[in-house]
């Protein structure tokens, strides 16, 4: 448990991917079964058992100080896991400290009743670290930063294996992992894959511009509308029913609509969408049902979610990977033809002559909830990963906006010494009749290192204000900010939300007073 | 001793020595203790820059902190000073003036004001845990004891520097292509870490930020022994790939970082054994290694010294007033200005 408790630590304070890759890594292969199988549960939230209520957390710590002490330290800490952590003492006569696989075994066979008595004497046994760590544990919230897919990663990395064989066979594992250690530590075989109900790593898209699509002979490829919403793939086989993004993540709890749906055995890669009727709902009608743990009814009725399927990998026990796209999309039109099913429909194919016709398609079309369009070798079979070649996404011109740069703030890791994070802000009238800037978005990327270079040293000498790591600089410099979609949104301050927001270029030519208005923002909405 | 005092003294100390808006004030005495300000005549803890201040015409300190105050004020010629030390004592007006090792920094004092067989101890900033850079803490029995409360909520325990400087070790042992930077202030805490890697066996040269340097010479000179230590700008060929670099912490954020190969930034102090506290300082690598009391020392001591009151002073009073008075200690907080607390 302290290892565990220490490698948390580490994670929560370090931003850097890499970084973060090499704690774990480290970590798996310093730690013996079955800790480490344990651990890398808790990483890609695998670990369910009844979580801790912050009313018996806040009892321990009322007994411990009393009711007066504890309030004061909670109130200076804000976190009620850790503040219990750090008042908690060690008791050296409580023994050794629980290790992870102890502690999982025995909350997953205690009853509610005995927990706080077990609670305690781990407690008691643990240094502040492993406390956090336990408490963390418990409450069902990690929040280090790591995804499922980079604690895979990492342990892909201790096998010397690509992180897709690790997906490939994730789904027919069970924690704590012993023979995935095994086959990528000890040349134990490959545990084999569940055929049907296995997550099966998709293939994805380079993406292209107008000039290139001239080197490759349009014969050869395929188009589809490019769908704004969440790729995923709809996996089934006997009594397995699983909706994945395209990262491996489980997400079929937040769309019982689309699981219940499910009659078939299968694996589809298609989109996720809201759709009303006939209509695709903006992208933010999408999110209000992501990241849910449950839904209630009134969200299935007024944001039904919607499969668009484009490519079929598994049908009824078979692999059909290794044909060719021309061959699975026949298939695919062949088997939805059979049935109606109103959760399910297919993309349809885009037909055009050439490039100048497809681009001038691309042109006109201009409706929500299209992002692009995709370009698929017809020859091309289904590989994992992102090959160069068979697979092009070739997506819509951004919108564009002038901007006035507002505040910044530094970076973490190599940026740490650069302001590297720009909020900025479009004009609006204000109550009292003057103008005044509203910000309107955050970016952190889009320019080159040599134009961070010279956004820092600008922050630097244009600063008015400080808070704490944010500087606020003189309304002067014009941002062309380029973005993906614009949405309404309560949570700003101005009203609007970008979707991608990314520093374009920088306008030093172009005086602040003839940036761009919150309500020229607004018309943009769809 | 104090045993003469045993029944309640007529004396109200707040009579002899209180707060003034340039600091605390002993009228019998005629002198300020770590005054805000310059003042004619001033009693110093310690050289930390809130308490020790130049400009005063003539400073009662520890040779050692006279010493910080020269290299830190360019030699006070301006300033009479009388060193004193530990155990020893002297008389200033009405007053005895004594100091008594406080464990928080080299030369570091608590000021023992006798006055009428009435004792005050002034505490000035203290730590109970070793400190292999200056003498621990004695605890001196007294009448009214002013005692810090700078890391005062039961949030703060301390962990063992031992394995703080073990999570720093740890790192550079998973991370030895990037350099280590680390954040401490420059006066105790610097030479602190040094001696700290030293005994964990680190024996690889430290580099040092420039701002560091002349505090860790006079360190050196006062017997301390830092190791193969030398100053960043002194490079000449070196990636720092792997290194240990010290810095003061505002250089963490510093375009000074620059130089350095994918620079790792650990910062050690005793508000980072708080999450919120050490992102908003933005540590990749926090260490909780405080040259201050934590709770459990901050309490012990209110037992170990024995006062009948207490005063309790910069940081969070609150809560320490709270607990001194649920073990019948008569304690009240006492508002003196101008303390700074970065330099914990």
């Amino acid at each position: 448990m302290q290892a565990f408790a220490h490698l948390l630590d580490a994670l929560s304070f370090q931003p850097a991917r890499n970084a973060k890759l090499r704690l774990i890594e480290t970590y798996l292969a310093e730690t013996p079964d079955p800790d480490r199988g344990w651990a890398l549960a808790a990483l890609t939230g695998g670990l369910d058992f009844p979580a801790a209520k912050p009313a018996l957390l806040r009892g321990f710590g009322q007994e411990k100080i009393g009711e007066d002490l504890f309030a004061l330290s909670y109130d200076y800490v804000g976190d009620l896991a850790e503040t219990l952590a750090l008042i908690w003492e060690t008791d050296p006569a409580a023994g050794p400290p629980p290790t992870l696989g102890e502690v999982v075994e025995t909350l997953q066979r205690a009853s509610r009743r005995e927990t706080p008595a077990i609670l305690k004497r781990w407690l008691d046994a643990l240094d502040a670290t492993g406390r956090w760590a336990l408490l963390k544990l418990l409450t069902g919230a990690l929040r280090v930063g790591v995804s499922a897919r980079l604690a895979k990663q990492a342990a892909a990395n201790i096998g010397r294996q690509p992180v897709d064989a690790v997906e490939e066979i994730w789904h027919g594992l069970s924690a704590p992992y012993r023979p995935l250690f095994d086959w990528l530590l000890q040349d134990g075989p490959r545990p084999s894959t569940n055929a049907g109900g296995a997550f099966l790593p998709p293939m994805l898209a380079n993406p292209i511009d107008r000039a290139e699509l001239d080197t490759l002979d349009p014969l050869h490829f395929r188009a589809e509308w490019k769908w704004d919403g969440i790729r995923v793939q709809v996996a089934s086989s006997g009594n397995v029913k699983r909706l994945c993004s395209r990262a491996g993540e489980d997400v079929s709890k937040a769309f019982p609509d689309i699981i219940e749906a499910i009659d078939f055995d299968g694996v589809f890669d298609g989109e996720l969408l809201v759709r009303r009727e006939t209509a695709i709902a903006p992208f933010n009608d999408l999110q209000q049902r992501l990241n849910r743990k449950s839904v209630t009814p009134k969200m299935l009725k007024e944001h039904p979610a919607h499969v668009r399927l484009y490519d079929v990998l598994w049908l009824e026990g078979r692999d059909l990977r290794s044909l060719s796209f021309d061959e699975r999309r026949a298939r695919l039109e062949a088997w939805i033809a059979l049935k109606e099913r109103p959760r399910f429909d297919l993309s349809p194919l885009v037909s055009f002559r050439d490039w100048a016709d497809l681009a001038q398609q691309r042109e006109a079309m201009r409706i929500d909830g299209i992002e692009g369009l995709m370009l698929k070798r017809g020859d091309s079979a289904y590989l994992a990963g992102r090959p160069k070649g068979p697979w092009f996404k070739w997506k819509r011109d951004p919108m564009l906006v002038d901007c006035v740069l507002m505040y910044a703030q530094r970076g973490h890791g190599k940026r740490s010494s650069f302001y590297s994070d720009f909020t900025f802000g479009c004009w609006r009238d204000s109550a009292d009749g003057t103008r005044e800037l509203a910000p309107v978005g955050k970016a952190y990327f889009g320019f080159t290192d040599d134009e961070l270079r010279w956004l820092d040293k600008w922050v630097r000498d244009h600063t008015t204000n400080r808070f704490g790591p944010v500087r606020e600089v003189t309304p002067e410099l014009v941002l062309e900010i380029a973005f993906d979609g614009v949405a309404r949104s309560t949570r700003h301050k101005s009203g609007v939300s970008m979707r991608f927001p990314r520093i374009n270029r920088i306008r030093t030519d172009k005086p602040a007073a003839e940036a761009d208005t919150v309500d020229s923002l607004l018309r943009l909405v769809p | 001793m104090t045993t003469d005092t045993l029944a309640p003294a007529p004396l109200d100390p707040r009579s002899w020595l209180y707060p003034t808006p340039r600091g605390l004030y002993c009228e019998p005495g005629d002198f300020y203790v770590d005054p805000a300000v310059a003042v004619p005549r001033a009693v110093i803890t310690h050289g930390h820059g809130d308490h020790a201040r130049p400009g005063h015409r003539a400073a009662l300190a520890t040779p050692e902190t006279l010493a910080i105050m020269r290299s830190r004020f360019q030699d006070m010629p301006d300033t009479a000073q009388q060193p004193l030390k530990y155990g020893e004592s002297v008389r200033i007006g009405d007053v005895d003036v004594g100091f008594a090792p406080a464990g928080h920094i080299l030369g570091s004092a608590q000021a023992v004001l006798a006055y009428r067989g009435q004792r005050i101890v002034v505490s000035g900033d203290f730590k109970r845990r070793p400190d292999p850079t200056c003498p621990p803490f004695e605890p001196v029995p007294c009448d009214v004891f002013i005692t810090e409360a700078t890391f005062a909520l039961p949030v703060f325990h301390h962990p063992s520097d031992a394995g703080e400087i073990g999570k720093l070790l740890r790192s550079v042992a998973t991370f030895p292509e990037r350099t280590h930077l680390v954040g401490v202030y420059a006066l105790g805490k610097c030479q602190r870490v040094i001696r700290l890697l030293r005994q964990a066996g680190y024996d690889k040269r430290l580099w040092l930020h420039g701002g560091l340097v002349p505090l860790c010479k006079l360190y050196q000179e006062h017997g301390i022994d830092l190791g193969d230590v030398a100053p960043v700008s002194d490079a000449i060929l070196e990636t720092f790939k792997g290194a240990i670099v010290l810095c003061p912490p505002s250089a963490l954020a510093d375009r000074w970082t620059r130089r350095f190969a994918d620079p790792i930034a650990a910062v050690c102090s005793g508000w980072m054994g708080v999450r919120a506290r050490a992102r908003q300082r933005g540590a990749e690598l926090p260490l909780i290694i405080s040259d201050h009391a934590d709770w459990p020392e901050l309490t012990r001591t209110l037992t170990d010294v024995g006062a009948p009151k207490v005063w309790v002073t910069h940081g969070r009073e609150e809560a320490l007033v709270h607990y001194a008075r649920s073990i019948g200690i008569d304690a009240e907080a006492l508002h003196l200005g101008g303390r700074d607390e970065e330099e914990s």
